[in-house]
Parts: structure tokens; sequence; C-alpha cells
């Protein structure tokens, strides 16, 4: 079988700091995989160069067959990507209902005449994503602020909105940077049942940043932990939190060798 | 023409005529600078070779031995004016703009004086400095109701600009086109991560500015039929200061500083009986909003994050 997307040894430096090397990550179709390490460890830049929000340095990026690495972002989540961001980045004047509707643009094709004609095929394209929209907002619960300004919901709110945001152009893959950043536990909860939901409905592949061990080991069937741009280890969430030098990564050296159990939950 | 309410009807008539001129050219000053924040000084001067443009379209129609219907060759004319106009503008938003776009703001602005300056010299290079008549393609009929004259061409000129007025506002608020304008002004880096393509909603953007300019060129040969490759110059500024009276990257803001220009330069001259004094009052106007009202008449002040 074919890989959805294929990472082969891409690296990145900002200036003269190596803040990727050699990375390789592999996605069939239905992968949900975790990728962990502590601050500043590469992750978000992992999907920086997978979104192509940088270029790498050197290495390949294979998505659904194609050769994207040097593909402009628009392309790529026209082809079938999405993503959500570490700090919300909704366009926050802009109702929630516009947000949603924004996120499915590369799918809407109408010509500028078309639009100044302001033919059938326009209107009826307007119609069926503002529906669209409509039922996605209805999904997540958010189908009574549709037409507030994003700035208007709550934190978490927001977070779900992302998400749908990123869903409505029906995605192969998402990529969810720290999705339950800053959430309590309950929401973190319901965030987690949301997700695995999304996973199946949806028929997603996802790669999931995230800072909360519970939500990775609740969700994911592998995990990358990155440190210092390198990748330390790949494989189940289990053996992760027992691997020495994961716990080294996140806990620091222990002169006795003796460390805890798991890795910290925040 | 005895009753004061008259006369001042008659000249809020001529306010609207001229407002509606500088509000479409004032919309593409605003539409630019909500997505690039940065004024296209050029644009005064996309306007008048939209006006050039509309008068040879004119010229040709007229001299075709076809005797075609007035409104075939008014229309005609539009067409062909707002089509080579929008080309002009992505024309120069890609050669001259575009390399800059990562280049600190100022180089772009100083680029878009250069390009002003361009077209104003090649048009009077090819052209030549001497005014040029547009030919009259509506035979003026001249009306009265309750002591108000109007002509049927003022009527034309209110009524083309509103269909582009509201066909623009509908644009950009009601479209995915206009909403992905809206969220590139928000945020530019995040846009491609929504698939969408910021090169062509930027091209598309000076192509609708410039295409609107050119349509404001041919109605204002209309109204004033004499063409010279300087004029883009002083509308230009009145238009500019139309979208910054409104609130710069404002449609609607736009619009209303179009009239509110209009009304000023045709009331200051009755006002004061003297016409000298025109350009001393838009401008000292403008100032006064600034001190009071810095985002313009409906423009949101930004909040700073610290």
């Amino acid at each position: 079988m074919m890989a959805l997307l294929e990472v082969t040894n891409i690296s990145h430096t900002f200036g003269g700091l190596q803040a990727l090397a050699d990375f390789n990550v592999t996605l069939n179709d239905g992968d949900l995989v975790g990728l962990i390490g502590p601050n500043g460890a590469g992750k978000t830049t992992v999907f920086n160069l997978i979104s192509g929000v940088y270029r790498p340095d050197q290495g390949r990026i294979v998505f659904a067959g194609q050769d994207i690495t040097l593909w402009p972002s628009y392309r790529r989540m026209a082809a079938g990507m999405s993503r959500t961001f570490q700090n919300i980045r909704l366009f926050k004047d802009m109702s929630v209902l516009d947000n949603v509707r924004l996120g499915a643009f590369a799918h809407y094709t109408y010509s500028f005449w078309q639009i100044v004609g302001r033919t059938a095929s326009f209107h009826l394209q307007e119609r069926r994503l503002t529906q669209e929209a409509l039922a996605m907002l209805a999904r997540f619960g958010l189908a009574g602020s549709a037409q507030a300004p994003a700035r208007n919901l709550s934190y978490g709110e927001q977070r779900r909105l992302e998400i749908a945001r990123a869903l409505i152009s029906r995605p192969k893959l998402l990529l969810l940077d720290e999705p339950a950043a800053g959430m309590n536990q309950a929401e973190t909860l319901e965030l987690v049942a949301l997700l695995r939901d999304l996973h199946r409905e949806f028929a997603l592949t996802i790669m999931l940043i995230e800072h909360h061990m519970g939500v990775v080991l609740d969700l994911c069937q592998r995990v990358q932990v990155l440190d210092f741009g390198s990748t330390i280890f790949a494989g189940n969430p289990q053996e992760a939190q027992q691997h020495p030098q994961v716990l080294e990564a996140y806990l620091g050296k222990e002169e006795n060798g003796e460390h805890g159990h798991a890795i910290a939950e925040p | 023409m005895s009753c004061p309410v008259a006369i001042a009807l008659q000249y809020l008539l001529n306010a609207l005529q001229l407002g509606s001129v500088y509000a479409l050219i004032a919309l593409g000053y605003s539409m630019v600078y909500g997505i690039l924040t940065m004024i296209n000084f050029a644009h005064g001067d996309i306007f008048m070779v939209g006006a050039y443009l509309a008068m040879w379209a004119t010229l040709f129609l007229l001299g075709l031995p076809l005797n075609l219907p007035i409104i075939f060759i008014f229309l005609g004319s539009l067409l062909f004016t707002m089509t080579l106009t929008a080309a002009l503008g992505v024309s120069i938003e890609r050669l001259a703009y575009r390399p800059l776009r990562q280049a600190p703001k100022v180089s772009a602005v100083i680029t878009a004086l250069g390009v002003g300056l361009f077209l104003e010299n090649f048009t009077l290079a090819t052209i030549g400095p001497e005014p040029r008549q547009v030919p009259a393609i509506i035979p003026v009929q001249q009306y009265s109701w309750g002591g108000v004259a109007f002509t049927n061409v003022q009527l034309l000129i209110l009524v083309v600009s509103l269909i582009l007025m509201v066909l623009l506002d509908t644009l950009v608020r009601r479209t995915l086109t206009g909403m992905a304008m809206r969220a590139i002004s928000y945020n530019r880096v995040i846009v491609p991560l929504m698939g969408v393509s910021v090169d062509r909603i930027i091209s598309l953007t000076f192509a609708i500015g410039s295409a609107i300019a050119g349509a404001g060129g041919l109605l204002y040969g209309l109204a004033y039929p004499v063409l010279d490759p300087y004029m883009g110059i002083r509308i230009g500024w009145w238009a500019f200061i139309a979208a910054v009276v409104g609130g710069i990257g404002n449609i609607r803001g736009a619009v209303l500083g179009g009239y509110v220009l209009g009304t000023v330069e045709i009331f200051t001259p009755v006002l004061l009986a003297s016409s000298t004094y025109r350009d001393s009052v838009a401008f000292s106007m403008l100032l006064i909003l600034l001190i009071f009202k810095p985002t313009g008449l409906l423009g949101r002040p930004t909040v700073e994050k610290v």
C-alpha cells in the first residue's frame, strides 16, 4: 500500500540553529500518530515544513503520491491537507461561519466572471458551502454562534472552531498542533472523544502534537519523540514512556538512574 | 431657480455626480490598502488612462459604419475600458509591486509614485500634452423637477456608479473571494494554509480596483469632457483623501468619503464665493478629521497588542 505521507530526511535550520535534522515519518491511511518532545524540540517546525510554511533545507516530502517538497502552502491544502495552530489563528473579526467557509476555499472554483455575472453556478456553490459550513458548526456544537465574531468564543470553542475550519475542506491528512493546550481536564476529555469520533467519521489520517501525555496515550497508535531536532524514539506510546532517552529528554539526567514511572501529566 | 431649497438641491445633485467619480477611484485605493497596507499612488493615473481608453473606444465605435445604438456604444466602451485598466492594474502589481512584497513598505510606496510618473509621462510622450475632447455619445437631455434641473448624463453616472458599488460591496461582503480578501488583510501568513493563493487574490484586487477606476474615467469623461495627461493627479489626490476620510481599507467608507469630498468641492465655491479655497478646505478637513478620528469616519481602531 502506498503511504499517504512520506517524509524523508528533511532538515531545517534557522540562521545557524539546527531546528530539525534528518526527520523521517511515514503515515498510512487512517494512522493516528503523535509527535511529542520537550519545548523547542522542533515539533511545530515539522508541521511548518509539511504544510509548506517553510521549505526544508534538504529532504523530500511526498503526499498522496506527489512530490510536494517545493509546492506553496495553498497547493498542498488543495491537495487534501489541513492544519490547526498551536496559538489559535482564527480571523477574529470575521464571523464564526465565515471562518469555516474560508477553510473550503480551495474547493470552490467559480471564476471572476461568474462572480461578476452572479451566475447560477456561483450562487449554487455559495449556498452549498454555507450549508456545509453550518452543518460542520453543528457537529462541533457551535451552530448557535455562527454569526458572532470569532473573538467572542471561549477559548475551548475557538480551539474547536479551528478544527471545524480545518475539516470543512474534507482533508485526507489533518495536522493538529497542540489541540488541548490551555484546556482543563473536562475539556480535554471531551476533545479526546471528539477527535476519536472525527478520525473515524471523516476517515482521517491525523498527526498530533501534544503535551498532555494522557491525550497521546488515549489516542495515538504510534508516537515519535523529538529532542533538539532529532528523533530519539519512534514506536508505541507505552514504550515511549519507559524509554530512557525519552525520560532523559523530559526530566533530565539523574545521578542514580531512577526516574518517575511515567512522564508527568500536566 | 428662485427657491433656496431648489438651489441647494441643484448643488447637491452636482456634488453627487462628482462624488460618484471620487468614490469609484477611492474604492481602488481602499481595496489595495486593505489587502497590502500600501497606498497605490499610481491609482489616480490608472483612472487617467481609463479616461483616455474610454475616449478611444467611443471614437472607434462611433466611427464604425454600423450606426450602433447609443446604449451599445456606452456599454461597449465601458467593457473595453474596464478590461484594459484591469489588465494594466494587474501588470503594474505583477511587475512593480510584487517583487517588493518582502521589502520595507516605503519601497513599494516610492515605486508606486514612480509608476504614476511613468504613466503620466508615457501618456504625455505618446499622446501629447494638448487636452482632448471626449465625443458626446449621449445627446444631453435636460429635465426639470420642482425647479431642480438635471440631465440624463447625470442620472446615468449616478446609476452606473451605484451599480458598481453595490456589486463590489456584495463581492467583498458576501462571497468567498471577498472573504479571502478580508482574511489576507487580517493575517497574510496563515491564509495560504486555508488553501488560498495570496498572489491570485492580490491580482484580483488590483484587477477589480483598476477596472472600477477605469469606469470612473469613462463616467468622468461624460460629465467633464476634457482630458489631459495630468488629470489623474488632482483627482487621484482627492479620491485618496476620500478614502482616508471614509476610513481607508473600508469599502463603504470609500464611497461615503467620495460623496463627502464631492460635496466639499461643489459647496466650497458657493459658500466662500471662490473656488480658490477648494483644496485648502479639503486638506484642512482631512487634517482635522485625522486629529479627532485617525481611522476615518467608518474605520475601526486597531488595538495594539503589547
